[in-house]
């Protein structure tokens, strides 16, 4: 890949922070707007690279087939798991009401 | 294929790919050592690394690359050198990472298909992933999320696996999805990777549906819906849908590509969201899992251990035992039924009859046990007992079906349940004629009726000679002898 990237724009910032949800105000979406197009303009130059002969790296290491072997393990005790829980009710997670069906 | 002809006479077709999601049937979830069991206590099945809590690492179960291989082979899939798994982010609480770990581009499973009543059904991929938790919605109106006041989240079946079947949109009918679906389902069975339970969720659909005008080749705008919890939600679902599109595109209208989700109990679809809501997932390679890279040796061993597929048994079983592609249907469609009719002809019973009463007496006693029996458990032997007892005249047809009936359901072999209930056929022919004179004697009006009457007259009278003579000997009587000896007796 050797094109240069279209600059990056206040919309995708505000697209992008909607996704993670974040809210932003207008100054900081000025500030990340040119740290965020700094940093795709360095990773810009590295595709400027000629990496034709370069596998991709998915993963860093030269490993494949890490498995598990399928036996069964007691899960971690309910008490303790909901304790972490901001709310919980019948043993079951809490959670405020839902926008929605399922993505 | 079949059509549907809308008011004002056009011709239509659906086009439909179908996206089946399957639960493996693994002793533990993909990425951790939970269990992955249906129905237990909520939030007892769970870990770090299943609820996502920091610094927790997956670990892919081994049992689910073997299952995935296996769904390779019954369905001609390539199985790629290597796959990956992605992040698929998004934020909702049925995930507690708030992304699910899913396969992307490089699916373990590419270009299979499986051939449903003669027609190839193209299937573009199979890909694992995760499944997400049980939200249940409260405070509203029966469960509903919509005027819900807050949900209750168990994560028992987070990260239980799924093969998520993608077919080809090669479907043309809302009967051939749903004979597809029935295909795909008695596969999976067979080769031992899922439960298949639509019921109970570990077999979900969700159907892709367009239509078109009969003669054209070109794709509609295309409704994918959701909430399809039996082969006939999908059956009806999709001819409510394909009506709905057909509707709106003869007043001149064009369909929205939206998600859609089925009512059950109203019968129809009702839009859920439009693309142009459509998330924005942000795939991204998983960075703690390795690429899966299934070796010789596995691809081999699971080659070596198919069983027969459910399309060859039916072949074999009605070249074998000569019975319909009916029979052979039903004979596979109730666990260990096919297994218990081949046992009892392995043992000597006549195969036609074997199969026949495992598809009509087994069946029926297996209702009688309730929902989820199956014939695994009864014996073969008392089978080939009931036909040979028939056979040689000992019991009639009805009475070998009382009495098998009475074996199936624990009162002993059926040689002594005959002498118990003192039910054996009196197939002795100077008895039966005994029995024939002395009804002829107390019936002499009817015997005249008989022998005056015209041939409807004859026929009333014969039936009630018959009948009396039955009675006589408490049913048992051998009905072909009793026959027989009316005619040669009526004078």
């Amino acid at each position: 890949m050797t094109a240069s990237p279209a600059r990056l724009t206040r919309q995708d910032v505000e697209h992008v922070a909607k996704l993670a949800r974040l809210a932003l105000s207008d100054a900081e979406i000025d500030e990340f707007t040119g740290q965020l197009a700094g940093i795709l303009e360095h990773a810009a130059l590295v595709s400027a690279l000629d990496t034709s002969d370069v596998a991709p790296t998915s993963h860093p290491l030269p490993l494949v087939n890490v498995f598990r072997a399928d036996i069964a393990r007691p899960g971690a005790d309910r008490d303790e798991v909901l304790a972490n829980a901001p709310a919980a009710e019948s043993g079951r997670f809490r959670v405020p009401r839902i926008l929605g069906e399922a993505p | 294929m079949s059509v549907i002809t809308s008011a004002n006479g056009t011709q239509w077709e659906i086009v439909s790919g179908l996206e089946v999601h399957c639960e493996l049937a693994t002793n533990t979830k993909i990425f951790c050592s939970c269990a992955n069991r249906f129905g237990d206590e909520p939030n007892t099945n769970v870990c770090p690394v299943c609820l996502g809590l920091p610094g927790s690492l997956p670990v892919l179960n081994e049992k689910v690359v073997e299952y995935s291989l296996r769904v390779g082979e019954a369905f001609h899939f390539t199985v790629p050198a290597s796959s990956i798994f992605h992040r698929k982010n998004y934020f909702y609480p049925d995930m507690p990472k708030n992304f699910q770990t899913t396969q992307y581009d490089e699916p373990i499973c590419a270009d299979g298909w499986l051939e449903v009543d003669g027609t190839r059904i193209g299937i573009t991929r199979a890909h694992l992933e995760e499944d997400t938790g049980k939200s249940t919605h409260m405070g509203g109106d029966g469960g509903r999320i919509h005027g819900a006041s807050h949900s209750l989240v168990d994560y028992n079946r987070a990260g239980v696996p799924l093969l998520e079947i993608v077919s080809e949109p090669d479907i043309r009918s809302a009967e051939q999805a749903a004979a597809y679906v029935d295909e795909l389902r008695s596969t999976l069975k067979a080769i031992g990777v899922s439960d298949v339970k639509m019921e109970e969720g570990s077999l979900r659909v969700d159907a892709n549906v367009s239509v078109r005008p009969v003669g054209t080749d070109g794709f509609g705008t295309r409704c994918e819906i959701k909430n399809l919890n039996s082969l006939k939600s999908l059956r009806d679902a999709m001819d409510f849908e394909a009506m709905r599109q057909i509707e709106i595109l003869e007043d001149g209208g064009s369909i929205k590509q939206e998600t859609r989700l089925w009512n059950e109990n109203e019968g129809y679809t009702a839009s859920m969201r439009s693309k142009e809501e459509a998330y924005d997932y942000r795939y991204f390679p998983e960075p703690d899992l390795v690429p899966v890279a299934p070796s010789d040796e596995l691809r081999a061993h699971v080659r070596a251990t198919m069983p027969e597929l459910p399309a060859a048994r039916r072949d074999r079983l009605k070249a074998e035992l000569g019975i319909s592609e009916q029979d052979a249907r039903t004979l596979l469609s109730t666990d260990g039924l096919a297994d218990y009719a081949e046992a009892a002809v392995a043992l000597g019973a006549p195969p036609r009859d074997a199969a026949l009463w495992s598809t009509q007496d087994v069946s029926a006693h297996l209702n009688l046990v309730g929902r989820g029996a199956d014939a695994s458990g009864l014996d073969p032997s008392l089978l080939v007992e009931i036909l040979q007892l028939v056979a040689d005249g000992t019991v009639s047809r009805n009475q070998g079906k009382e009495v098998f009936a009475a074996a199936l359901a624990g009162e002993g072999r059926p040689g002594e349940i005959v002498v118990a209930r003192g039910i054996a056929q009196v197939s002795d022919t100077g008895a039966l004629a005994a029995v024939v004179d002395e009804v002829f004697a107390a019936n002499a009006d009817a015997v005249a009726q008989w022998q005056a009457g015209d041939d409807k007259m004859r026929k009333k009278k014969r039936g009630f000679l018959m009948g009396e003579a039955m009675k006589a000997l408490k049913g048992q009587g051998n009905p072909q002898l009793l026959n027989q000896l009316l005619d040669e007796r009526l004078p």
